[in-house]
């Protein structure tokens, strides 16, 4: 047996030595966030934290977990930074078809748990093992800026909840989204 | 049925003005549309009410379900891959029944084509860029039915004019008497009146979600792992099988030797089929761990010689002496006198490369078969299930999911067919899951091109003649074949081809089919027909231009006076980029691309920069986009800005290649993808626009290849005519690698230096 601490809870598997990290996550425990896109590191769609450091989960054998705290997608929100990020990309739209997203998240939010003001040129090696097939990388620039400035750094969707009045007549739906212009 | 892929290109009613009508929509619409009224079988069909209709106290037509505590469940019938379609879908449902997006709850539709086949492809399929352009009036007009109908039960209970009620956020109110009542409340009255004929939709100056940059539906759980695609599903007692299809395209399975994979902690199985094998394991890792160990022999079968420089070689014969079929013939091509230019260009085949690999669960049983995965053709998983099941239609129950990417790959039901046929022989649920590997080397390829394209300049430097010869594969023909034309021409291969934005006083356009080997696939990517003829056109155009001595926007501009929409699409991308205004540094240039690609209009102007080792850096982008009005502008502009990153990716680094019969690439190391560091700076600009929309999922991805180039061109002087980039020729000099080998031998004796 092998005993794991996943979102601080504790959890025994009985899984060879050489199981990959991400396939007990997945197929033993349950927790289907962290995803699977490649199967040897050069995607990110599997990157989970261990003691806060953003790791690829496909290549990492659970028996070199050790004590070492491991968070997924699904318990990054409960730090102050994960929440922030998660919040940050639902208010630019950052999310398209959404599977990589759940690394990219949690590269992200490594990244500003260590960096809280990364430069651009930080956010892009931090980020830049991270492949998203839709093309979200313009919003996830902007998402970590918007994060680590606490500014609305692009336009930010309006929540759903919002009353459905009619808008005056002859609004303007020209909409511009300028990279780096906040 | 409702499947209008067995009626070709009509012939048979040309002035059919359904058909006049969705022609002039674009995209895909011309290939698959056949269908002279489609919109009206699918009204009918969905009026005749509540097939899927469930429990809900009110279901007035196949999308709206109303169950008396309010719920409102809006049912799709475009599935949900990324590009936003429930929440356009939703929409536009919710516009017209005057609820919040926050209160509605969103179902993918179940396989039925009576009820869900989008009428622009006359099939119930997502892709071509249609969902919003058919949404658009079938979703409208069935929210504003519901609403009518709702708001016409609480008026006869209330005895007053309905007129006299308004809605917001589902509640119904009459202000005169103070009355009001929630949509749950007359549900059941509602679903006793008649359906009506027709409603009035809103006017554009009532729209109050419709141009509003509302958050998505499906988003919130997509950043905190909650929501479930295809691949996280698990159901109870299955197993679950990884496999691997012969790599050879069209070889065999001859035999397998299994007894090293037994060793494997998780064993449970090895299946067979003709041409794969599948290794089942208690989870994933078991049954990846039991597929490396097993040794196979495979027959390679007839396509083992078979190679990328065959294909290209087959190609380019089939352009010079097979059998041309003309798309568009204005004027007389031949004999015009000018200035003669021409250019051959070679596209390679492309993977999708879903970031959510293929995958299903399939439950075969004795009474029936369940099957969950995420498809854009959930009525064809049904057909090729019975086919191979001998089990009836009705029986065959298809989940739909949401999906990490679609592109198109999921247009092609090929992966749940296989798992078809190895669940079909055991008990248990059998969930199927693919490597990237076997990702890669077995999809539906992007069609490979051979183009050959040449025109006359007269005195002022316009075409005056032009005439383009496209070779490929066709998709069509496999995916529909009963909408080919009846001459043999398959539309999508000529589409932006034969349409292009100018007018050419003479213009040839025709297509030669080459179909690919036995087992060799060729299928829909991101951009259809478009991604090619565009890349070519415009491409050529900017050939034509620097031939004119003209500036290559200016040349454009003065040849799309008689359009509108695309001269405005390049006018705006002109003045926000700072077209012609500054100098640039050398090695840098811009490039342009203007297209109507699936009813939209679209500018994209590249700025790049060329090192002298000819590595590309993309620094700045423009995009103009006129796609009528935007039902979520926040939407349009991601589906611009990814569908851009899309285009550039393989621009920059793709094209399957094949050796001995098989693909020779193998996951991201080898099919690279954009990553975020090489990502430009990025804007897109909307146009003001009262037009109905356009589609733009494709859109960028289309327009992405000639924008950029061009720019290379301009940066460099190098006309490229294929992709991947050949960074070899753009080299400076010869000089320019070895000063990178300098540079590199200078850093090492300074860091040896360093150290000592």
């Amino acid at each position: 047996m092998i005993v794991l601490n996943i979102n601080g809870e504790s959890r025994s598997v009985d899984v060879p030595d050489d199981m990959p990290l991400l396939w007990v996550l997945r197929d033993v425990i349950g927790l289907t966030g962290t995803k699977f896109g490649c199967g040897i590191a050069q995607c990110g769609a599997c990157t989970v934290h261990l003691d806060g450091a953003a790791v690829r989960s496909c290549v990492l054998p659970v028996a070199a977990v050790g004590t070492k705290a491991v968070t997924t997608i699904e318990g990054v929100g409960a730090s102050a930074v994960g929440k922030k990020v998660q919040q940050a990309w639902l208010d630019i739209e950052v999310v398209q078809c959404g599977y990589c997203q759940s690394g990219q998240i949690m590269s992200a939010a490594a990244l500003l748990a260590a960096t809280p003001e990364p430069s651009d040129a930080e956010i892009d090696v931090a980020m830049s093992g991270n492949i998203c097939r839709c093309g979200t990388y313009v919003r996830i620039r902007e998402a970590i800026r918007q994060v680590a400035t606490g500014q609305k750094v692009a336009p930010q969707t309006l929540p759903n909840e919002a009353p459905n009045q009619a808008a005056a007549t002859g609004q303007v739906l020209s909409f511009v989204r300028v990279e780096g212009v906040a | 049925m409702n499947v209008r892929f067995d009626q070709p290109l009509g012939e048979s009613q040309p002035d059919n003005p359904s058909r006049r009508e969705a022609l002039k929509l674009g995209g895909l619409v011309v290939a698959f549309l056949w269908l002279g009224g489609g919109a009206k079988v699918l009204g009918r069909a969905a009026a005749q009410g509540p097939v899927a209709a469930g429990d809900a106290a009110f279901a007035p037509n196949a999308f709206i379900r109303v169950g008396t505590d309010g719920a409102v469940h809006l049912v799709m019938p475009s599935i949900e891959m990324g590009q936003g379609a429930y929440s356009g879908q939703a929409t536009l449902l919710a516009e017209e029944m005057d609820l919040g997006l926050d209160q509605v709850v969103v179902e993918h539709a179940p396989a039925n084509r009576k009820l869900y086949a989008n009428p622009l492809l006359g099939e119930q399929a997502t892709g071509g860029s249609t969902t919003i352009r058919f949404c658009w009036t079938t979703l409208r007009q069935a929210g504003a039915a519901a609403r009518a109908l709702l708001v016409g039960a609480a008026a006869a209970k209330w005895k007053v004019d309905p007129a006299q009620c308004t809605v917001a956020r589902g509640v119904i109110r009459h202000e005169a008497s103070g009355r009001s009542l929630g949509y749950g409340e007359v549900a059941n009255a509602a679903a006793q009146l008649p359906v009506p004929d027709k409603v009035q939709e809103k006017d554009a100056a009532q729209f109050a979600l419709i141009g509003k940059p509302l958050r998505r539906v499906d988003t919130a759980g997509k950043v905190d792992g909650s929501l479930q695609f295809g691949i996280d599903l698990r159901v109870p007692d299955m197993k679950v099988a990884t496999v691997k299809a012969c790599p050879t395209f069209g070889g065999k399975l001859v035999a397998v030797d299994d007894s090293r994979a037994r060793q494997v902690p998780g064993f449970v199985a090895v299946l067979k089929i003709d041409n794969a094998v599948a290794a089942v394991g208690e989870h994933f890792w078991a049954a990846k761990q039991a597929l490396d160990a097993l040794d196979i022999t495979w027959d390679h079968g007839p396509n083992a010689q078979y190679s990328t420089e065959q294909l290209f070689k087959d190609l380019a014969e089939a352009s010079k002496h097979g059998t041309p079929i003309p798309g568009k013939a204005v004027g007389n091509v031949d004999g015009v006198k000018g200035k003669a230019l021409e250019a051959t260009y070679q596209l390679p085949l492309l993977a999708h490369a879903t970031m959510e690999p293929q995958n299903a669960i399939v439950h075969v049983r004795p009474d029936g078969c369940d099957i969950w995965t995420g498809t854009q053709v959930p009525a064809r998983c049904v057909d090729v299930a019975a086919k191979l099941t001998g089990l009836k239609p009705e029986s065959i129950v298809v989940h739909n999911q949401y999906m990490g990417g679609g592109f198109g790959r999921r247009l092609f039901e090929d992966p749940v067919e296989q798992a078809v046929a190895f669940a079909r022989q055991v008990s248990y649920p059998l969930k199927m899951v693919w490597t990237r590997e076997e990702d890669i080397a077995h999809d539906r390829y992007r069609p490979a091109y051979y183009d050959r394209i040449a025109a006359t300049l007269g005195d002022d430097g316009k075409p005056v003649a032009w005439t383009h010869r496209i070779a490929s594969g066709s998709v069509l023909a496999t995916f529909a074949p009963g909408a080919m034309g009846k001459n043999g021409m398959d539309s999508d291969a000529i589409e932006c081809a034969a349409d292009v934005p100018y007018e050419f006083p003479n213009m040839k356009v025709e297509w030669v089919r080459h179909d690919m080997p036995e087992g060799v696939h060729l299928g829909w990517w991101r951009g259809v027909g478009p991604v090619h003829n565009v890349f070519v056109v415009e491409s050529f155009m900017d050939e034509l231009a620097h031939a004119a001595g003209k500036d290559p926007l200016v040349y454009r501009r003065e040849q799309l006076q008689k359009n509108p929409r695309a001269l405005g699409v390049l006018n705006l991308a002109a003045e926000k980029a700072g077209w012609g205004k500054g100098s640039l540094p050398a090695r840098v240039g811009r490039g342009v691309a203007v297209a109507a690609p699936f009813g939209s209009y679209l500018c994209v102007i590249v700025e790049a920069e060329v090192s002298p080792q000819g590595e590309v850096k993309l620094r700045r982008a423009v995009a103009a986009v006129d796609c009528g009005i935007a039902v979520n502008p926040n939407t349009v502009a991601a589906q611009v800005q990814g569908g851009l990153i899309f285009g550039w990716t393989a621009a920059l680094y793709n094209g399957i290649t094949i050796k001995h019969g098989a693909v020779e690439q193998h996951n991201f190391n080898d099919y690279r993808m954009m990553r975020i560091n090489e990502t430009p700076a990025l804007e897109v600009h909307l146009v003001d626009s009262k037009e109905a929309p356009g589609g733009i999922g494709e859109t960028g991805t289309v327009m992405a290849f000639p924008a950029l180039f061009n720019a290379l061109f301009a940066a460099t002087g190098v006309r490229l005519r294929s992709y991947p980039i050949d960074r070899a020729a753009l080299v400076q000099g010869p000089d320019a690698l070895k000063a990178v080998i300098t540079q590199a031998t200078d850093r090492a004796a300074a860091a040896k230096e360093g150290m000592a």
